[in-house]
């Protein structure tokens, strides 16, 4: 199976961006070479720029460069971006609807070896608290293309979640992308699983292996966390009466908490969140790490065989 | 270069004196909201939308236009009086300040008021704003000038020297930092809270120009505002001596007057002692 980094197909998006439209500035904060924006640097160095390790201003520099027609791309890993950074966020760029995407890398605990410390796994839930972003966490490098382009047509303040491992292609050329849709990847009556960025390749894995037992499971990418697909979640909720959500970050506010507030508030059935049960990462390798906290192929599993066993 | 007449240097006196009685005025009305600061910095703002500054209100979005960042966001009663003056909004808006659905927000909220560039009020991010839109202008060979107002205790955040180090890094000469240095802030006299000083001496260890002004002289605002455009290859700190409160006796240095706003008797005797 192919596989590539969504921070490696969010660099080449980059180029070509940068190829196409003058308007697009690139920031970084001293982590071009591990975001991957070192290559629009090389291309365009003239529409680069190099923040340093100071990521409260170039949260602020960007501001100011949209403020002057500018569509700025600006990268560090999530921790930085979203954490050290958030009130910049909150009060330069969503509360003047300023035309920023911040684009990080690096985002949850398959950052791996450099440990908790590094290891966002709470970005979604500020992000998506705050009025006016937009949030976005794609599954694999083909969808991460066409995100960075979707974001780029749409005026205003969107975070794009990226991750440091390679991880699957699940998407061909052709695949429908836009966001706030859901994808839906598979059919399926008995449960819905509900899944964002690297946990999207593994329900589909977990939806296979459930068929074998007989158990149809519908999978959706759900990529747009801001504004979510509501009437997909609906859908699902109505189709199979019980929903598992899955994803690489606090089960806290993130799409787990997205799909119940809105399963609460429209039809609510069973759901059951997986995902970083209110803890902190540690050092090891990404696929250990998922293991250890429970984010694999079997948990999806034997997840859906609970939520059936109650139904 | 422009020539600094006393003419000139006589009007603009007068026009600060008016934006000083509307910030009162405003401000009065309001019933809350910081009085010092946007007396202190009054005749720096002036000095910039009255005589430096190339702008057209009736054009606010006009791409070569010079920027102001208040970074100070919370004189916003300074900029919106200076706006209404230079014909941005009409005047009478000013008495909606701090209201449910005025655009004239507790701090500037360019969203919601054409003329207002950057979105403020927490201290520490106009600067970076003013950096971005230096950075704009380069980028895109125009010549237009970015100016910003930072508060003395506002150097207390980190970001601002963060902002600092970019803007000598990418030798934006066509930025410049009033920094208004009125000695005090909320919690008391900025030496005693948590030391700035010296001011001049930090921006110029971070590679910038550095001039000293009485901050409340228009004609020393003007000449410092000159020798900031023959500076090259680097930006402009204008440090600038300020009374906070300047104008209104029983306001002036009274650390008291840095978050409330004038009431009943307070309101006539400033608006007398402005008129007279």
């Amino acid at each position: 199976m192919e596989k590539q980094a969504t921070r490696d197909a969010y660099g080449k998006a980059l180029v070509e961006l940068g190829k196409k439209h003058q308007d697009v500035v690139v920031l970084d904060a001293d982590l071009s070479k591990s975001t991957k924006t070192a290559d629009f640097a090389k291309q365009f160095p003239e529409r680069f720029i190099n923040a340093g390790i100071a990521e409260q201003n170039m949260v602020g520099m960007a501001a100011g460069l949209a403020s002057a027609g500018k569509v700025v791309f600006a990268s560090t890993f999530a921790i930085f971006a979203t954490g050290r950074a958030f009130e910049a966020v909150r009060n330069s760029v969503a509360y003047s609807k300023m035309n920023v995407k911040l684009c990080a890398t690096h985002a949850g605990l398959t950052v791996g070896e450099d440990g908790g410390s590094h290891q966002s796994v709470e970005d979604i839930a500020l992000m998506r608290s705050v009025p006016n972003m937009t949030v976005v966490v794609p599954a694999d490098g083909v969808s991460t293309a066409r995100a960075v382009s979707a974001l780029y047509d749409m005026n205003g303040p969107a975070y794009l979640r990226l991750g440091r491992p390679a991880v699957p292609v699940i998407y061909d050329q052709d695949s429908p992308f836009e966001i706030g849709r859901a994808n839906r990847l598979r059919r399926g009556e008995d449960a819905a699983i509900i899944a964002c960025g690297v946990m999207v390749s593994k329900a589909l894995e977990a939806a296979e292996l459930l068929a074998r037992e007989g158990i149809e499971a519908a999978v959706v990418d759900m990529h747009t966390i801001k504004p979510l697909d509501e009437a997909a979640v609906i859908e699902l909720a109505r189709e199979t009466g019980n929903i598992l959500t899955v994803e690489e970050h606090s089960i806290i506010g993130g799409l787990g908490s997205a799909v119940c507030e809105t399963v609460c508030a429209h039809h609510p059935v069973p759901v059951v969140r997986l995902g970083v049960n209110d803890v902190f990462g540690q050092s090891g390798e990404p696929n250990e790490l998922l293991e250890h906290y429970g984010l694999t192929v079997e948990k999806i599993v034997h997840n859906v065989r609970d939520l059936l066993r109650k139904k | 270069m422009k020539q600094i007449d006393q003419q000139q240097v006589q009007r603009l006196k007068e026009q600060a004196r008016e934006v000083r009685r509307q910030i009162i005025a405003m401000l009065g009305q309001a019933g809350s909201g910081h009085t010092g600061g946007s007396l202190g910095a009054a005749d720096i703002v002036t000095a910039l939308y009255f005589w430096e500054m190339n702008i057209d209100p009736q054009k606010p979005d006009w791409e070569d236009r010079d920027r102001f960042v208040l970074s100070k966001g919370h004189a916003a009663p300074l900029l919106y009086a200076v706006l209404a003056e230079r014909g941005y909004f009409p005047s009478d808006r000013l008495q909606t300040l701090r209201k449910l659905g005025s655009p004239l927000q507790g701090h500037p909220d360019r969203s919601k008021l054409a003329g207002v560039e950057a979105s403020t009020g927490s201290l520490g991010q106009g600067i970076s704003w003013a950096v971005g839109m230096a950075l704009a202008a380069k980028m895109d060979h125009k010549d237009y000038r970015v100016y910003t107002l930072l508060g003395d205790g506002e150097l207390e955040e980190g970001m601002v020297w963060e902002a600092a180090m970019a803007a000598a890094h990418y030798r934006l000469d066509n930025l410049v930092a009033f920094i208004d240095f009125n000695g005090l802030q909320i919690d008391g006299p900025v030496e005693q809270v948590l030391s700035p000083l010296p001011i001049p001496a930090k921006f110029a260890a971070f590679g910038w120009e550095v001039l000293q002004i009485d901050g409340n002289d228009i004609r020393q605002i003007l000449e410092a505002l000159n020798c900031a455009r023959l500076v090259k290859g680097k930006p402009t700190a204008i440090v600038a001596r300020t009374i906070k409160g300047k104008g209104c006796s029983f306001i002036e240095n009274k650390v008291e007057w840095h978050g409330v706003a004038p009431k009943g008797e307070e309101i006539a005797r400033a608006l007398a002692e402005l008129n007279m």
